[in-house]
């Protein structure tokens, strides 16, 4: 069963992408769609049986490299935490595809679209079911390759191109403190096996190596190295900027990528590392400053962003950083709790918003928006529940997730839980004002957009609405029934072994003071009015607002500036260097002295020997002649010796 | 009277062969002039090996002489007939305008 949940999707995308053309564009969607629909189900049934039945195993699929000491299996790892990442990746994806059937139905490209979903989901199973680092590696890289293919689907947009090229990159950042990590990991272990590195941890916690003069800490190093993986991939600030740009891929894609796939990958990491992480308070430290920072920061750009995709990629950002915030204070159960419920309402609200785009003829411009809810209720009313789940309404599936990070926040036994406390409580505020000020914009006051699109605006077809009605059903039961196992009463028979806690944050959350529980629900209200007030009471406060703060809105607007620092200090270095060692060193020395220089050297040779050929007939004879009589002078005076 | 040795002969020899180069250089006009010349040189060869074959008493030598003038008359058959042609072909066969092989 396991081997198929790993496996179909891969079948899927092969049979999609190989033979797309041979069984057609239905023959794709149908394939890919049922062989994961089949992965979603066989996932729940692993859920139940290790999650709740306490099963735990491994299933060996065969030897992948044998060199030396390095031995690697490709193997699936069954634990919780892996079967938590099936449900979660399996279902989104799952939902993703049937609704991308409606949703790309006018693309002439779909077969192609499908093999590259599946892929993706092919790729992010195998690093939630790894084994060991490497095949968790190459799950990583796997996701990386399909997000830029899907990123970059509609090849003929050149901002698309460039907006796959930009996750690429950045995520290579990342994935170079990754391989370090694992190379370190390797020295240091001699094996890339979980097991056998998480037993090891204890005996090599507390070493140290020389390195540049300086005694550093061996297992915060390999920490380090991995987060700066987990902050490419799961968009950490200073590593986010590839992920707004993200919004240039068709948005089945967008909720994918957010919801399900790629930025979960980092987070997964840290929680599956936990053996690691939780020997190492200095890496734990900056974990937790990274987190609160992204979600502080991607809080405040969502206030201003006028792209509906774009708010919510920055409200997934934040809500990144709200996990590894908990992932920071040791709390990663919560992390992992709160990228489940994460999952459900953020895939709801990027396909309820592909469904807007939809519905407004691929309009994403929310000031181009307004009125919609009469004419398109069941979107409206599924981005109201995407919402209320974001925002942490009571007992839907944000509220127990974030509030239990928040309180895990302010009871960690940590410097740094102060900061982490205010900034997410503050992040909070900010999430639900802008997550309203969508709703309010796109969805209330009086209708900015054109008669021409209001006149075709039109409910989206059942197959796109079905997955948003299951994902609201998620958003709404996600919470309450699976609390007691993820973090409450239940967790440690839970979890198992799959995660290792050294604090006991998991039960001191609990005992969070009555303000600190209620807060989040205070900030909520207050968003929500702010919100309300703002973009349906008096509409033209945000405007003077804007005027009157200008150098912040415009700060705000531009994303604290960061494409243009990232341009002014990476970007235009790069391209220079790249320019001159294009121009200077391979156009000019390289080319210039080496084939180009010997090829025009040859030429002028030839050129002067050319001229010897003149054609007329005297002067090869009296060549000839010459020859001969310098032969016979020749050999006349040696013949005499 | 003086007795005629194969100095004679040589000399003889000799100067047609020099003739025929010197036909061949400073001819400027005629490519038949050339022909003319090439058969001047090989004839001057001919005397050449006759001379010697009759001083040696060799008689290999008369028949390479035999065997050069077949050649040689196959080699004028050719270079008539090639000299013909290009003449149809290019209207002129002036060595000034005979520079197909220029670079």
């Amino acid at each position: 069963m396991y081997s198929a949940i790993l496996l179909l999707p891969l079948i899927g995308a092969l049979i999609a992408g190989l033979f797309g053309r041979v069984i057609g564009h239905r023959g794709a969607e149908i394939i890919t769609t049922s062989l994961l629909l089949v992965t979603a189900l066989l996932s729940w049934i692993a859920f139940f049986d290790v999650a709740i039945g306490g099963y735990v195993g491994k299933v060996d699929l065969l030897r992948w490299i044998d060199s030396g000491a390095l031995e690697v299996d490709w193997s699936i790892r069954i634990d919780t935490l892996t079967v938590v990442m099936l449900v979660v990746v399996t279902s989104v994806s799952s939902l993703v595809h049937v609704y991308s059937i409606g949703y790309m139905s006018h693309d002439p490209h779909r077969a192609r679209f499908f093999a590259y979903l599946s892929f993706f989901t092919f790729a992010m199973l195998m690093l939630v079911t790894a084994d060991n680092f490497v095949q968790l590696f190459f799950g990583w890289e796997g996701v990386g390759l399909a997000s830029y293919l899907l990123i970059g689907f509609w090849y003929k947009k050149p901002s698309a191109n460039a907006a796959a090229m930009k996750a690429f990159v950045v995520n290579r950042v990342g994935d170079f403190g990754l391989i370090l990590g694992l190379a370190a990991i390797f020295f240091t272990f001699d094996s890339l096996e979980f097991d056998a590195v998480f037993a090891a941890v204890p005996e090599i916690a507390g070493q140290t190596f020389a390195f540049a003069s300086m005694q550093l800490d061996v297992i915060t190093t390999i920490c380090l190295l991995l987060f700066m993986g987990a902050m490419g991939k799961s968009a950490q600030f200073l590593l986010h900027t590839w992920l707004p740009d993200a919004m240039e891929g068709p948005t089945p894609v967008s909720a994918l990528i957010h919801a399900a796939t790629m930025v979960t990958a980092g987070v997964f990491l840290v929680a599956r590392t936990s053996p690691i992480f939780e020997f190492s308070p200095d890496a734990l430290w900056v974990v937790t400053l990274v987190g609160a920072t992204t979600a502080f920061f991607a809080a405040t750009v969502g206030l201003v962003q006028n792209d509906i995709k774009r708010v919510i990629a920055y409200s997934t950002c934040s809500q990144l950083g709200y996990m590894f915030v908990a992932l920071g204070i040791g709390a990663y159960q919560i992390a992992i709790f709160h990228l489940f419920t994460h999952a459900f309402f953020k895939a709801l609200l990027f396909l309820g918003s592909g469904s807007v785009i939809h519905a407004m003829s691929d309009e994403q411009d929310m000031r181009k928006m307004g009125g919609l809810y009469k004419m398109i209720p069941g979107t409206w009313f599924m981005m109201i529940i995407g919402t209320l789940g974001l925002t942490g309404f009571p007992y839907l599936a944000g509220y127990f997730s974030k509030d239990a990070i928040i309180e895990a926040a302010f009871m960690a036994d940590m410097e740094l839980a102060g900061y982490a406390f205010t900034l997410t409580v503050v992040a909070a505020l900010f999430t639900s004002f802008y997550s309203w000020r969508l709703i309010f914009m796109t969805f209330h006051g009086d209708s900015r957009a054109s008669n021409e699109v209001i006149s075709h605006v039109h409910e989206s077809p059942w197959v796109m609405l079905i997955p948003l009605i299951v994902l609201s059903a998620g958003t709404v039961l996600a919470g309450f029934p699976f609390k007691e196992f993820f973090v409450g009463y239940y967790q440690a028979e839970f979890w198992g072994d799959a995660i290792v806690n050294r604090t006991n944050i998991m039960d001191e959350f609990h005992h969070a003071p009555a303000w600190v529980v209620w807060s989040p629900f205070v900030m909520m209200t207050i968003g929500f009015a702010t919100a309300w007030l703002f973009y349906i009471a008096k509409p033209d406060i945000p405007k003077n607002l804007a005027r009157e703060q200008q150098p912040l809105y415009q700060f705000l607007l531009n994303k604290w500036y960061f494409d243009e620092l990232y341009n002014l200090i990476f970007v235009r270095p790069a391209v220079w260097l790249g320019n001159f060692l294009w121009k200077k060193g391979d156009g000019f020395v390289i080319d210039g002295f080496g084939p180009n220089g010997i090829a025009a050297r040859v030429m002028d040779v030839t050129r002067n020997v050319v001229k010897l050929q003149t054609g007329y007939v005297y002067h090869y004879a009296f060549a000839m002649l010459i020859g001969v009589a310098a032969f016979i002078t020749y050999y006349t005076l040696m013949g005499a010796n | 009277m003086i007795a005629i040795g194969l100095g004679h002969y040589l000399t003889v020899a000799a100067l047609l062969f020099t003739l025929g180069i010197f036909g061949i250089f400073l001819n400027r006009k005629n490519i038949i002039i050339i022909l003319m010349s090439v058969e001047l040189m090989l004839l001057a060869v001919n005397i050449n090996l006759v001379a010697f074959s009759t001083q040696l008493g060799d008689l290999v030598g008369q028949i390479f002489a035999m065997i050069i003038l077949t050649v040689a008359a196959a080699e004028a058959a050719i270079g008539l007939a090639i000299l013909v042609v290009y003449f149809r072909n290019r209207g002129s066969i002036a060595v000034e305008d005979v520079n197909l092989m220029k670079g």
